[in-house]
């Protein structure tokens, strides 16, 4: 499979006034697949924030590279072809969208892009449709809730069309339910249209269904892998202040009062199966 | 309770008025200031008041909601009626006291020029209530689009106006809360002068500007994230043409002003 984003010893530090430069990437070489899905988890100034801002050139590296699609981000001449790829969703819905009806939000990126007008109907109309919000197509936004409003960035940004989406934290200010209904979509757009997804999260059970897991600590890639793999080193997890899932907290309890299970039974089903099967 | 204020006085409907494009809508109302200024008797202000009176017709905005908009000028109507009343020259006085007098010219001056003020005002209402800020904003900029050649910069203009409207609401809100945080700690926004009660609003204006300014980061990166660099090479979702009726609408407020003008010319 071919990479979408490439970064090759990829430092960054932000430059403050003092010019004391506190380093938030330190050499972060990584492959993200066309088509996965991948989660990239961490707490708190791990760095993954600053790693999704590298994606589309809000960030430029400070040393090393990044490369969408071959494209080099530094290259100021690409930075609309490489935005056009790798589209960003953010944490806060209200302060990304720009207009005041739900269309006129859908069409701004085709509009910026200069497409001609009846394709932009058409892509608004799918990009509605994709992300399950055709009925709202003339509502005014903050009358929607959340997750609605975060589906609607969404649909904002599959407008252009892009081969890859990033989620910044998009699920951290939305209730459960809000949390369901973009974490679906985002799955569902993986699975039907190809679209890669990098979901940038610190709620590990985000992280269950991805094709692959990273973990970011202290601006470096501690752990990558499938869920499976990354969620069973429980202690390593716990070490760099991270929760496990609640299924591998359980089996990790039997575990210790010496029932035999597997640790990387994720769902709640596999987990039921695998005690089930441990107590005979 | 901040929710429920209302902006822009928009109505909304289906009338002939609300469907007209915005740009007709615009120079209507400019042809229309234009012929009331050119107005001098009171025929064409006849023909202006009767011209209004049928356009309400046609919107369906109540006469009242009209009314209503006079409200906050009703100051400066008085002004203006007083001080044409007393202060023109002209014999022969009809009363005079010290200084003041009036003349029948300054009684019909008066009446004319606070008639001129209503029709002014009445007329540009009925546009911002049948139209919506965000057509309006999207009128203004096609319509000034020639400005661009002498480096206005129309385009950032209609684009801030339009995310003005459309944070609002937003910040609406978070003044709410902020309220309510604030009140929650003994806050106290009711009671004592206009000094306190303007001291006390200092806890919830500087939150909401740190707080806006944050957004205003924000959504500048979520722009640039979605291609936006400016007003060139942009195209429309939704690309506004002159109709029929507009042509028709324009050139019915063609008519009016030089019926205005030729009745100018008898001074009637």
């Amino acid at each position: 499979m071919n990479s979408i984003i490439r970064t090759d010893e990829l430092r960054f530090s932000y430059t403050t006034a003092e010019g004391v430069a506190p380093v938030v990437l330190d050499g972060v070489s990584l492959e993200i697949e066309e088509g996965s899905f991948v989660a990239v988890l961490g707490h708190n100034g791990s760095g993954k924030s600053t790693l999704a801002k590298t994606f589309n050139a809000v960030l430029l590296p400070t040393d090393g590279q990044v490369l969408v699609e071959g494209m080099d981000t530094r290259d100021e001449s690409l930075l609309l072809d490489i935005r056009r790829t790798v589209g960003m969703v953010f944490q806060n819905p209200d302060n990304q969208i720009v207009a005041n009806v739900v269309e006129e939000d859908v069409a701004f990126a085709p509009e910026n892009l200069g497409v001609p007008t009846e394709e932009i109907r058409k892509r608004v109309d799918d990009a509605l449709a994709a992300v399950r919000m055709s009925q709202f197509v003339t509502h005014a936004p903050h009358l929607l809730s959340g997750g609605q409003k975060q589906r609607v960035a969404i649909a904002g940004v599959i407008a252009m069309e892009p081969a890859c989406i990033v989620l910044d934290e998009a699920t951290a200010m939305l209730d459960p339910i809000g949390r369901q209904e973009v974490l679906s979509t985002i799955h569902r757009l993986n699975r039907e249209k190809g679209i890669t997804v990098v979901l940038i999260t610190h709620h590990m059970n985000e992280a269950e269904e991805a094709d692959r897991v990273i973990v970011m600590n202290d601006g470096r890639v501690a752990m990558d892998g499938t869920p499976q793999a990354v969620f069973s080193q429980v202690e390593r997890l716990r070490d760099m202040g991270l929760t496990v899932p609640d299924t591998v907290d359980l089996l990790d309890r039997l575990r210790r009062d010496g029932v035999d299970v597997p640790l990387d039974a994720l769902t709640v089903e596999a987990c039921a199966a695998a005690i089930c099967a441990a107590l005979g | 309770m901040l929710k429920d204020i209302t902006l822009g006085q928009y109505f909304p409907g289906n009338t002939l008025a609300h469907r007209l494009d915005p740009r007709t809508k615009i120079l209507l109302v400019v042809l229309y200031i234009v012929a009331l200024f050119c107005a001098t008797g009171l025929v064409s202000y006849g023909v202006m008041a009767l011209t209004l009176a049928v356009c309400v017709r046609i919107s369906k905005v109540g006469f009242r909601q009209l009314v209503r908009g006079l409200k906050p000028v009703l100051f400066i109507l008085i002004f203006t009626l007083v001080l044409n009343l007393f202060f023109t020259s002209g014999e022969p006085y009809l009363f005079e006291w010290g200084v003041l007098h009036v003349s029948y010219a300054g009684l019909r001056n008066a009446f004319f020029m606070v008639l001129r003020i209503m029709l002014l005002i009445m007329g540009t209402f009925l546009m911002t209530y049948t139209t919506s800020p965000i057509s309006l904003t999207d009128g203004l900029e096609q319509l000034l689009n020639w400005m661009k050649k002498l480096h206005v910069p129309v385009h950032e203009l209609a684009m801030i106006m339009s995310i003005a409207l459309r944070f609002i609401p937003t910040l609406i809100e978070e003044t709410d809360k902020i309220m309510s945080a604030q009140k929650a700690r003994g806050a106290d926004f009711e009671s004592g002068n206009l000094i306190q009660k303007a001291r006390a609003m200092l806890p919830i204006l500087v939150p909401l500007f740190v707080s806006a300014l944050r957004r205003a980061e924000e959504l500048a990166t979520a722009m640039e994230c979605r291609c936006y660099h400016g007003g060139e090479g942009r195209t429309k979702l939704h690309v506004l043409r002159y109709q029929r009726r507009d042509y028709i609408a324009l050139a019915g407020g063609v008519v009016i002003l030089a019926v205005v003008l030729v009745l100018r010319q008898f001074g009637i």
